[in-house]
């Protein structure tokens, strides 16, 4: 578990702008672009008060042209910058991938390693205040699916500085999805865990280091994202019940920490897999895959999963509410495995 | 011709190189495919684009290049690599999938990425154009007077990055000439049953930018267009968009039957050929005699084999290297 020694608290919306100051501060090749990014300061704050300090050349507000700005931080990265590119909602990348997983992606393995691509693509991911199909989805398992990114999504305001920092520094392509409902925004209900303890002095997060984010003995609960803060809130209501759940929070799929996920279930015996990503062919087949290859022998049970099933995220209040992970779908799914 | 005889001398070495280096990896990509055409098969397996017919847009440009300039092309780009300078035995042996290639066999020959020079390649129509802006965007970032070249088929200017990589470039002002290779055919379609104007050099209208069309297929009307327009760029007065007519002599790719072109555009489009048409323009006007050409073609000829020589002497990479180089 990762303790920290401050006393000042952050959201993770400024946790995530301040490890961008600080590193443009400090690395003149660092440059943002994207739309909004500018005198908005991103529509989740991912770039706020950066203006005021950088002016509009190194934070630069692009229209709507995903493929062109996205491919254009593709060029300025094979040639010496380290550009942070935004994707507004990572539900757009339909207009702009070939950039991203054609060329971002590939262009240091097609140079055989000769050229490199240090491109932070940042983007918003998550559903739960609906906004419907086009909006709420994570697809962080379709980005983890194709090689060559690195793909970071955090749940806390300490990780999502540290690993920001990680990956402006990083030399490869790295996604970086922050939740909106773990953000800290002031105009969306937050999970009180949103907010948290941040050191002022920069630092990193290693990028493929799962955390675990509650210690326990009798089920691992492995998940990403808001997800993590929801597994946390179950795992209070379970503790209550005499169930010790332990907590793994990811923090980022590629690469992806399977012997975290190994040793936890080999601590626990019994496994649920928690995703707000879509359920087949992604996260929770390859956690379980991995947990199956590496600490067979050691499950009681086979191991469960809680994804969002495999529809389009729903508008209505109701319909949304079902169809993703909730406090209430993990704690019934951790109940029926100790009792099954 | 207003154009220093060296640099007529050097469009004509240029062509001649590349058109040695197509006709060898044409030979070489056949040798062991026949008779039963296997795709997988041989020294050189793979889709095979190759640019004979296209020289004159790569080497107009080549005497204006300063070292750092950026280009991007196509998925047929050895004409404009060889322009450019890029490795002649690197760019060979990575063509025949060995560990001395310039991706180490990972590319193959749409994927050719060099350093110095710089230079980039895509598989994917379009792909490089918004590349090119961003190289731009960093040679503005550096503060150095270099440029970018985006290359692209006339195929490409119906896509979407073509539209939002000129809009961006002319927004920002970035030192951008986007170069399209018109060879009147994307695989078997015509233009004509593609683009909704004859000319996409009048695209450029759309976004406030210089707009040329080479109507010929010819080195020296390349050389003085792109001069203008690098120029323009180097000065910091934003992107052009110049088209230039030119013929792809062969097919879309090696073992194309080339159905879709008749005979007499064929036959016709064999009678322009811009080597032979330029050649003769430079004996013509004393520039270089056919003795001094013959000359010529001996040096371009021994470079291209020593390239090949280099690629077939060049090991195989060890199997397990597929792992390697997918991160930094």
């Amino acid at each position: 578990m990762t303790t920290v020694e401050t006393d000042r608290k952050l959201t993770m919306q400024k946790a995530i702008a301040e490890a961008v100051f600080q590193e443009m501060d400090v690395d003149p090749s660092v440059f943002v672009m994207g739309e909004d990014v500018g005198v908005y300061g991103g529509i989740f704050g991912s770039t706020e008060g950066l203006l005021d300090k950088f002016g509009p050349e190194r934070i630069i507000d692009t229209p709507i042209s995903e493929t062109g700005f996205i491919g254009a931080a593709v060029g300025a990265a094979i040639n010496g910058m380290r550009p942070i590119v935004e994707l507004m909602f990572v539900d757009f990348f339909g207009v702009c991938m070939d950039q991203i997983y054609n060329n971002m992606a590939k262009i240091h393995y097609f140079s055989g390693g000769n050229i490199k691509v240090p491109v932070v693509l940042t983007t918003a991911v998550g559903g739960g205040y609906s906004d419907a199909g086009q909006h709420s989805q994570t697809l962080w398992g379709m980005f983890a699916h194709l090689p060559g990114m690195k793909v970071v999504a955090p749940s806390s305001a300490y990780d999502a500085k540290g690993l920001m920092i990680a990956a402006i520094r990083d030399d490869n392509p790295v996604v970086y999805m922050f939740h909106k409902g773990a953000l800290g925004l002031g105009w969306m209900v937050n999970n009180p865990r949103a907010t948290g303890p941040v050191p002022v002095e920069p630092y990193e997060v290693p990028i493929g280091e799962a955390r675990i984010a509650r210690e326990g003995s009798d089920v691992t609960v492995v998940t990403i994202g808001l997800s993590v803060h929801k597994a946390l809130d179950a795992a209070e209501t379970l503790d209550s019940q005499g169930v010790s759940v332990e907590v793994l929070d990811l923090r980022s799929l590629v690469p992806l920490d399977r012997e975290a996920v190994v040793a936890s279930v080999q601590k626990t015996h019994r496994l649920v897999v928690v995703d707000e990503d879509y359920q087949s062919f992604g996260m929770t087949g390859e956690i379980i895959t991995t947990a199956v290859e590496g600490a067979f022998e050691y499950l009681d049970a086979p191991p469960v999963r809680v994804a969002t099933p495999d529809i389009p995220i729903p508008y209505s209040h109701g319909l949304e509410k079902w169809a993703l992970p909730s406090e209430e779908r993990i704690v019934a799914a951790v109940s029926g495995l100790v009792s099954g | 011709m207003d154009i220093p005889n060296e640099h007529l001398v050097d469009m004509y070495e240029t062509m001649v190189r590349i058109r040695r280096f197509e006709e060898r990896i044409r030979e070489m990509y056949f040798a062991d495919k026949l008779p039963a055409f296997d795709i997988a098969a041989g020294l050189i397996p793979g889709e095979m684009h190759l640019a004979a017919g296209q020289e004159p847009v790569a080497v107009g440009m080549r005497p204006h290049l300063k070292a750092g300039d950026a280009i991007t092309a196509t998925h047929r780009p050895h004409h404009i690599a060889i322009a450019q300078g890029v490795d002649l035995n690197k760019m060979a042996a990575e063509i025949f999938g060995r560990e001395t290639g310039l991706g180490r066999g990972k590319g193959g020959h749409m994927h050719l990425f060099s350093v110095e020079p710089n230079f980039g390649c895509s598989g994917i129509i379009g792909e490089g154009m918004p590349v090119a802006v961003g190289a731009a965007l960093a040679f503005r970032f550096k503060g150095t007077d270099n440029i970018a070249l985006s290359y692209f088929g006339e195929g490409a200017a119906n896509q979407g990055a073509f539209h939002e990589s000129i809009n961006l470039a002319a927004l920002w002002k970035l030192p951008v000439v986007f170069v399209c290779e018109d060879n009147a055919y994307a695989i078997s379609v015509p233009k004509a049953a593609s683009t909704a104007i004859p000319d996409n050099s009048d695209r450029a209208s759309a976004y406030g930018i210089p707009g040329v069309l080479v109507s010929e297929n010819d080195p020296v009307a390349v050389y003085e267009v792109m001069g203008a327009a690098m120029d323009r760029a180097r000065r910091g007065e934003g992107p052009s968009l110049i088209e230039i007519k030119t013929d792809r002599l062969w097919g879309h790719f090696e073992g194309d039957a080339d159905a879709y072109r008749d005979d007499e555009f064929k036959d016709e489009m064999n009678q322009r050929d811009p080597l032979v048409v330029f050649g003769q323009r430079l004996a013509d006007e004393g520039i270089l005699s056919a003795e001094e050409q013959t000359a010529i073609q001996e040096v371009q000829y021994a470079i291209v084999e020593e390239a090949l020589e280099f690629a077939l002497a060049s090991p195989y990479p060890e199997p397990e290297a597929a792992l390697d180089h997918v991160f930094a």
